[in-house]
């Protein structure tokens, strides 16, 4: 099953690696993947679209959290969340065609791009069911080139990140 | 205050401020500068003959003192050759920094001479690591590396160091504070969780202690010790917890799982309450997960989230550090104890009965035969000198198991074994470390005839060093752990498991320039360990064993764990 997770992480050389190498060690496939800088700099947002057992998808979450590079691991799947993906798309397509499809783009609130004699190329956004009715439509005009970004997610509830306090050498005395 | 020195200076002051008093290591070209500055340092760097060695001989300093480890090796084909000990280090949870060279920063990725990308073969071996390509971040990582692999759930971490940053000069300015915002750990445990912990304890009619090496990691010690008083139940300690609870304790019933004692096993599968302090529930403890203590609540403490409900749910996590959580646990025990302990008592008097019964029905005894030398009569003698203090290191197969099993350990860090990576070559390498760290210790290497072989250049260190490690070499001719298991569940189609050649050891020994010596008869055997033992600097006993022997009891892998086989040639099932 499908799972959607939502990391934020140090924006460090090696980050990346830390995170797709827990999931391919598993052999987990990655759907997607997403990640730019933050508003703080010194920190990325990561989405990720990942096929798991939903019996792991907990476990996996754990695993993720225990990276060192990453300060919160999130589980969006069930979670309420805004998930969002864009789509760049050109359609090659006779000049007869051409109002019919700036319709259907209006119609999923894409944007027109590029315009040249041999066609359009076209932006959406949206969740990815709409932007594969979108594909299949485009498709119905002629050869098309598509390239997808990935899922975006946004959480809907504030967690409240927590730092941990500083850690205590083992076996360091105890007071109660 | 800042000065301007070399980074190969700042890395050995940062080591020097972590109070790193020896380094296991192999020198080459990346690192020469390192050894450079090595050469006027007081640190004492110990020159093994291999680097996986290195890898080893840190954890067996690690896992004797609870101090970190240190290796180190030049890049490429040194870097590789630590990674087996990296591993080892991670499934044990053993705090290890390993320092390896890299190229120069520019020519990194050119395929350059001796180039590894060691960063990333080494990011799943190690809890973290690091690669240093500008010197004003060295000393800053190198202090994150050793915070990293100390606190919290420990483990291995590289850091790994361009020669152009040992080259380089920099400013030196100590540093005071690690910045890891993504570094999780909860240490005090959920107040309400304990004291639902005590509750349970108290309810329960069967109570089961069940610790492991998160004990022995947190110093835990006395406090299980106060809690398996205070509840007064049974309980084992795992391979990786020996000597957590001393193994001469009333009542400690040895290790569980696939050797473990009957009455480990028994107990486990019966109990109604698992308190689990610091463990895994490891398949080599479990058995088959999902006839695994099938009566019984789980409680769980361990530092590490993701160990909780990883291989069996729990009724009651606990996150934290196992000896704070145990030291709150304990006090909430001994205010409710007056008000809750009388409940159960008639059926905690019928749990101890039967499970004292199933101690005497199935005991783990030494065997002895007048003409051949048993192996559970040789870790006997061992354990009859050691007298539950001598640090054991263990290589793998038949010989770690008795040991486990026949050798008792009354102190933590006494019992030093590969446990989750199971890696044969660990124990004599693991032995340099322990001795090196504990001068005025008695350290015996325990080794099959096949695992010695794998770390026999190590005998030169042994002697360049004068350390006083008795290397006893269980010698049964073959690698007996793979030979049971062909016999066992291969149909005796025994293939590629007799060693056929053995070095003689009283040559060999003498070859390295010192004694060695060959026993045949269980006669000579306490008198040969005696004078082992009383030699002093390294000794070498090639103990000749009874060829065909078993470990059992045995969980077959796979099986249920009250499904005990206890010995040949007929495997009984037991229990109900
Ligand atoms: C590096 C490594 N290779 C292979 C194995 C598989 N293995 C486990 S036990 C064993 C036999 C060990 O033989 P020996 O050292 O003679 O010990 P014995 O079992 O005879 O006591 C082998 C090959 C291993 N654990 N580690
Ligand atoms: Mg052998």
């Amino acid at each position: 099953m499908l799972q959607v997770i939502s990391l934020l992480m140090e924006n460090k050389p090696g980050a990346l690696m830390r995170v797709t190498g827990l999931l391919s060690q598993r052999g987990y496939n990655i759907e997607s993947l997403t990640v730019a800088r933050t508003l703080d700099p010194t920190l990325s947002r990561m989405t990720i679209v990942v096929d798991i057992e939903s019996r792991l998808h907990a476990q996996v979450i754990k695993q993720m959290n225990k990276l060192i590079n990453v300060l919160q691991a999130q589980d969006l799947t069930q979670a309420p969340a805004v998930l969002r993906e864009m789509v760049l798309l050109r359609v090659r397509t006779a000049m007869e065609s051409r109002t019919a499809i700036l319709k259907e783009a209006e119609i999923f609130g894409a944007r027109v791009v590029d315009s040249s004699v041999e066609g359009f190329a076209l932006e959406a956004t949206g969740e990815s069911e709409k932007l594969e009715e979108f594909i299949a439509v485009m498709e119905s005009y002629g050869e098309i080139e598509v390239t997808r970004s990935g899922m975006v997610a946004v959480s809907l509830e504030s967690k409240k990140l927590k730092l941990s306090p500083p850690v205590p050498k083992p076996g360091e005395a105890v007071s109660v | 205050m800042s000065n301007l020195m070399s980074g190969a200076k700042i890395l050995l002051e940062c080591l020097t401020r972590e109070n790193v008093d020896c380094l296991f290591g192999y020198p080459g070209g990346v690192t020469l500068p390192l050894y450079d500055a090595i050469y006027d340092h007081p640190i004492r760097h110990v020159l093994v003959r291999h680097e996986e060695n290195a890898s080893f001989a840190a954890s067996g300093y690690a896992r004797s003192t609870g101090k970190v480890g240190v290796c180190c090796a030049t890049s490429g084909p040194g870097a590789t050759n630590l990674v087996t000990g990296l591993v080892d280090a991670m499934m044990d949870s053993v705090p290890v920094v390993a320092l390896t060279g890299q190229v120069s920063s520019k020519l990194i990725g050119t395929d350059a001479f001796q180039e590894a990308d060691t960063f990333g073969i080494t990011r799943s071996c190690t809890k973290h690591n690091f690669l240093v390509k500008d010197i004003k971040e060295l000393a800053q990582m190198v202090h994150e590396a050793f915070y990293l692999a100390s606190t919290g759930r420990p483990g291995p971490v590289l850091v790994d160091i361009t020669k152009d940053v040992f080259q380089g000069q920099s400013h030196y300015t100590p540093i005071n504070e690690i910045h890891l915002p993504g570094y999780k750990v909860f240490t005090e445990g959920h107040a309400g969780q304990i004291r639902r912990a005590a509750q349970m304890i108290w309810e329960a009619q069967r109570p089961f202690v069940y610790a492991g090496g998160g004990i022995i990691a947190a110093a835990a010690s006395p406090e299980l010790r106060e809690l398996v008083e205070t509840v007064d139940c049974p309980a084992v300690c795992t391979l990786m917890g020996l000597g957590g609870l001393p193994g001469s304790h009333p009542n400690f019933l040895s290790i569980p799982g696939m050797h473990g004692s009957y009455a480990a096993n028994m107990g486990m599968y019966e109990t109604d309450l698992i308190i689990a302090l610091g463990v895994r529930f490891d398949d080599r403890v479990t058995g088959r997960l999902s006839s695994f203590a099938p009566h019984a609540k789980v409680i769980h403490v361990d530092i590490d989230p993701s160990e909780i409900g990883k291989n069996r749910a729990a009724d009651l996590p606990i996150v934290g550090d196992v000896k704070r959580v145990l030291t709150k646990l304990n006090k909430i025990l001994h205010e409710l104890k007056p008000s809750m302990s009388g409940k159960n008592s008639d059926a905690r008097r019928a749990w101890w009965r039967q499970v004292r019964e199933w101690k005497t029905e199935h005991p783990l005894e030494p065997q002895f035969s007048a003409t051949e030398i048993k192996p559970q009569h040789l870790m006997n003698e061992i354990n009859k000198i050691s007298n539950g203090t001598a640090i054991v290191c263990s290589d793998v197969g038949q010989h770690q198991m008795w040991s486990a099993q026949l050798i008792r350990f009354d102190e933590p860090r006494l019992w030093i074994n590969s446990g989750g990576l199971g890696s044969m070559g660990f124990g004599l390498p693991a032995a340099i470390g322990a001795q090196m760290a504990n001068p005025g210790k008695l350290v015996f290497a325990v080794c099959g005839d096949g695992g010695f072989q794998m770390a026999l250049p190590e005998l030169a260190t042994l002697v360049n060093y004068g350390l006083n490690v008795k290397v006893v070499v269980m010698n049964n001719g073959y690698l007996g752990m793979v030979r049971q298991w062909q016999e066992l569940f291969y149909n005796n189609r025994t293939c590629a498991v007799e060693l056929g050649s053995f070095p003689n050891v009283e040559k060999l020994a003498g070859a390295y320039g010192f004694k060695g010596r060959i026993v045949e008869s269980p006669l000579d055997l306490p008198g040969a360990l005696r004078e082992a033992v009383e030699e002093p600097g390294p000794y070498l006993l090639d103990v000749r064993v009874t060829p065909y022997e078993n470990v059992y009891p045995m969980v077959p892998a796979g099986g249920a764990i009250n499904e005990m086989v206890l010995g040949p040639p007929q495997p009984v099932a037991v229990g109900d």
